[in-house]
């Protein structure tokens, strides 16, 4: 498995390489750039800032030194936006925040979803069933960004029990609404998916076989179901961990969380290539990682997998 | 300037607005304001202050940068002009006061201004402010090196060898400002410039601490590094959440100023920071497009809406790649008189807004609206005589006029645009296809002639009709739609030279109602949500350039 993992992370290198070049000259391909303004600035104020910021030499040129600066000296470069800041500072000021609320949001939604699903499949055909069902439908249908404007009417105008926005250091007052916003739809997925794969494995015949051992109702579902039901969730697990942790704009946006996922949409639209790219790498890496933990999971799960 | 693409058009704020320029008396002898009192600052007596004395306030992006030599957006300039203090200040009125300087001399043909300091002013940790710190700080402006986005602002102070020293063809040093003496600041102009001083309001120009800047680098704008010599320090900067300015000791008129504390609370959306404002967290917000008549009914105390210095229109493309018909004044009449624009104004605006029948709004100081045939027609009869113009430029029925407007996108604007296609198609039977690009293709774009009728928004640099009109210059780099008269550059050129210019700006707007380069569609209110117990904010500064030390919150 060490080996495995060993190997799965070397061929990920390739594949970095190439999302980086790639992001590089498509970014370089829309329209307009970080200095481009509704006043355009004359041509010497223009030349100077270019020169500044090494946009003057060849794009090849660029790419270079931008690689060779990672691999050197770990510097993902300053922003073009931000004229106080680096890359890898506003990284690590958004990384934790978004870390923070999408981890909270990946257990929330992963712990609820499961139990709703499983309790769901026991209880088949019966109006717990129908209920579960009918909130998992409705939860997954409820977006992030109608959620957040949606909840902070209802807990900061109306009630008036949490703010209505910020972060201060992670307070539990300001994660609620952050985290219950991010993960209500996941939790209806969730819900979805494992509630029908437990029912495939319940109607499996091994099942069948180890009721008619009289095995208890209990051992059952957590010796022999819930391993074999996870598989699905633990696919479905995977982009979604990744999505969380990589932050959400909109809950960036409707909570003032300070978080990555805002400055990711933020740096596509202002063209800082340098805030863009260093988020794409870190996003392309996350995911590289994920993938794997992921397939190593499937592997604990069904023995039948063989690294 | 980057902030503009997701404003409502009732709070436009295209870039950093700098201050007024008001013609002062063009002769000038001794020119001493150390004598005035500085009014803005007091309360009044039957004002019983508030125990809190914090002022919360949204801002919609993290700004770019508290640099005063940096900052380019308005955010930023509002909180470098609570940080900083420059030579000179504006009241509530946009009127200048003095700030750092007590006052200055101009010699006799303009080009020489002598800036008397204070003597107690000093900065946050405790050193004074010198001539050699403003000096320190045009020079940085200036300086290639430091490729600031606002070098061209000393450029068009028309600081003596500014120009040559943004190529890079001259050193730094040979800029015209000096310092005399520590309380002595001496600035040479290459072109007399009699509303100079109103300058010397702009961020840009605020001292720098030098040894500060040396000592830490681009970082030392964050807190703990700053050091500042105005009225507030700033002691929290939490990227994308929150900046946070308390009351700086060091200020020389630190005992007038009453709020301890500022807020600046970044929330993208206005409808969450509308309902955070209605549950008591901030003292001011905007109000989202279409809003304020419920708001004002509600919250009359709270619904505030005030004339900006701003206006929206559309800009025909006049250059050879623009559509043959545009070139044909009889359609361009026909598009702009066919416009209701009060329908624009009140039903899908509707926050005090006012129709726009001139480029120029009214708002600004010095500058009476000429009387436009547009403006006093009925739309009845600008219906009747938009169609006949364009029947007369051959359009029917069976050859309708189509062509694309282009617009940012954004929900407002496309109200807007959709509204219009509306009325062009009723009145006119025009076919009008409407396109939205994101915000910096669309810039791309109409810098680059690449459309057929675009959007276009506009707010002043100064309070001085031209910071408009020169955008129709034929030379200018922000006339987009190409538009050239020579009869119009002439007459903004002698403007320039004129101590009444005023009946030059009206002929020019006569010239844009003759020839009708662009619509005009509307000027811009600034409609905000504020807390009924604010004292002093500057309704009257059309600039909206406000201080802290200047408010004060009152006990409820």
């Amino acid at each position: 498995m060490l080996a495995y993992t060993i190997r799965r992370l070397a061929g990920s290198i390739p594949t970095i390489l190439v999302l980086i070049v790639a992001s590089f000259f498509l970014m370089r391909l829309a329209p307009g750039g970080p200095f481009t303004s509704e006043r355009p600035l004359p041509p010497e104020v223009l030349a100077n800032i270019e020169a500044r910021y090494g946009l003057d030499q060849p794009l090849w040129k660029q790419l270079w030194d931008y690689l060779l600066n990672i691999i050197l000296r770990f510097d993902f470069g300053p922003s073009l936006v931000f004229k106080d800041r680096d890359v890898s500072d506003i990284i690590s000021q958004g990384l934790p925040i978004t870390l923070t609320y999408g981890l909270l949001t990946f257990v929330v939604a992963t712990v609820v979803g499961v139990s709703l699903g499983v309790y769901a499949a026991m209880h088949h055909n019966t109006w717990v069933d129908y209920l579960a069902v009918s909130l998992g439908i409705f939860a997954q249908s409820l977006p992030n960004f109608i959620m957040g404007p949606v909840l902070i009417l209802i807990f900061t105008l109306w009630l008036g029990w949490l703010p209505g926005g910020g972060w201060n250091g992670g307070q539990w007052p300001y994660l609620i609404m952050p985290v219950i916003a991010l993960s209500t739809s996941y939790i209806g997925s969730i819900t979805r998916i494992t509630r029908s794969a437990m029912l495939e494995v319940l109607n499996s015949n091994y099942v069948r076989t180890a009721r008619a051992k009289g095995l208890s109702e209990r051992s059952i579902i957590w010796r022999h179901t819930l391993k074999p039901t996870l598989l699905p969730v633990v696919s479905y697990l995977g982009p979604v961990f990744v999505y969380v942790v990589t932050g959400s704009v909109f809950v960036d946006i409707y909570f003032s969380t300070g978080g990555l996922g805002q400055y990711f949409v933020s740096a596509a639209l202002t063209r800082d290539y340098s805030v863009l790219l260093g988020i794409t790498i870190l996003y392309g890496v996350l995911t590289v990682i994920v993938n794997l933990l992921t397939d190593l999971a499937y592997a604990w799960l069904d023995p039948k997998i063989r690294l | 300037m980057r902030s503009l693409r997701k404003l409502s058009p009732g709070n436009v704020s295209l870039g950093k607005v700098w201050l007024g320029k008001v013609w002062l008396a063009a002769v000038v002898i001794n020119i001493f304001l150390s004598g005035l009192c500085i009014a803005n600052g007091h309360v009044p007596a039957d004002v019983k202050l508030a125990q809190d004395q914090t002022f919360t306030y949204r801002v919609l992006d993290e700004f770019t940068s508290v640099d005063p030599q940096v900052v380019e957006d308005v955010s930023g300039s509002e909180v470098v002009r609570d940080l900083f203090e420059g030579l000179m200040n504006q009241d509530a009125d946009g009127k200048l006061v003095p700030g750092v300087a007590t006052g200055y001399e101009v010699n006799e043909d303009n080009t020489v201004y002598t800036f008397a300091l204070r003597g107690n002013a000093k900065w946050s940790n405790g050193d004074p402010v010198t001539a050699n710190d403003f000096v320190y700080a045009w020079q940085r402006a200036a300086d290639p090196a430091l490729a600031s986005p606002y070098q061209w602002f000393v450029e068009l102070m028309s600081v003596n060898n500014a120009g040559a020293i943004i190529k890079g063809e001259q050193p730094v040093d040979t800029l015209g400002v000096k310092a005399l003496d520590d309380q002595t600041f001496e600035v040479t102009l290459s072109a007399a410039l009699p509303y100079f001083p109103q300058m010397t309001t702009h961020t840009t120009t605020f001292p720098a601490p030098k040894n500060v800047i040396e000592k830490h680098g681009d970082e030392w704008t964050r807190p703990g590094n700053i050091v500042s010599n105005g009225a507030y320090i700033l002691t929290e900067h939490i990227p994308g959440e929150r900046s946070v300015r308390e009351r700086n000791p060091m200020y020389w008129d630190n005992e007038n100023t009453i709020i301890e504390k500022t807020v600046a609370l970044i929330i993208n959306d206005e409808n969450v920071a509308l309902t955070r404002y209605l549950a008591g967290e901030l003292d001011r917000t905007e109000v989202p497009s279409g809003q304020f008549p419920r708001l004002s009914k509600e919250y009359p105390e709270e619904a505030i809406s005030f004339p900006r210095l701003c206006n929206y229109y559309y800009t025909f493309n006049l250059s050879d790649t623009g559509p043959e018909a545009f070139k044909d004044v009889r359609v361009r009449q026909a598009l702009a008189l066919s416009i209701d624009r009060n329908i624009i104004t009140e039903k899908i605006l509707a926050g005090g807004q006012s129709a726009a029948y001139t480029f120029t709004p009214a708002a600004v100081a010095g500058f009476a609206p000429p009387g436009v045939d547009m403006a006093g027609m009925s739309q009845a009869q600008r219906d009747a005589k938009a169609k006949e113009l364009l029947a007369q430029a051959g359009f029917s029925a069976d050859k309708p006029l189509t062509f694309e407007m282009v617009y940012n996108t954004s929900d407002s604007h496309k109200k807007i645009a959709v509204a219009m296609s509306q009325m062009w198609k009723q009145k006119l039977g025009a076919e009008v296809s409407l396109s939205n690009m994101e915000w910096k293709a669309f810039l791309e774009a109409r810098g680059n002639q690449g459309f057929e009728l675009a959007r276009g928004a506009w707010c002043g640099d100064y309070n001085e009709p031209s910071t408009f009109l020169d955008l129709l210059d034929s030379e200018s780099g922000y006339n987009d739609g190409k538009f050239a008269s020579e009869n119009l550059d002439q007459l903004l050129e002698q403007a320039k030279l004129s101590t009444d210019a005023s009946s030059f700006y009206t002929r020019v707007e006569q010239i844009i109602a003759e020839e009708m380069p662009v619509i005009p569609v509307y000027h811009y209110a600034g409609v905000y949500m504020m807390g009924s117990d604010v004292g002093n904010w500057p309704v009257n500064n059309v600039q909206q350039n406000w201080y802290s030390k200047n408010l004060y919150k009152i006990a409820e």
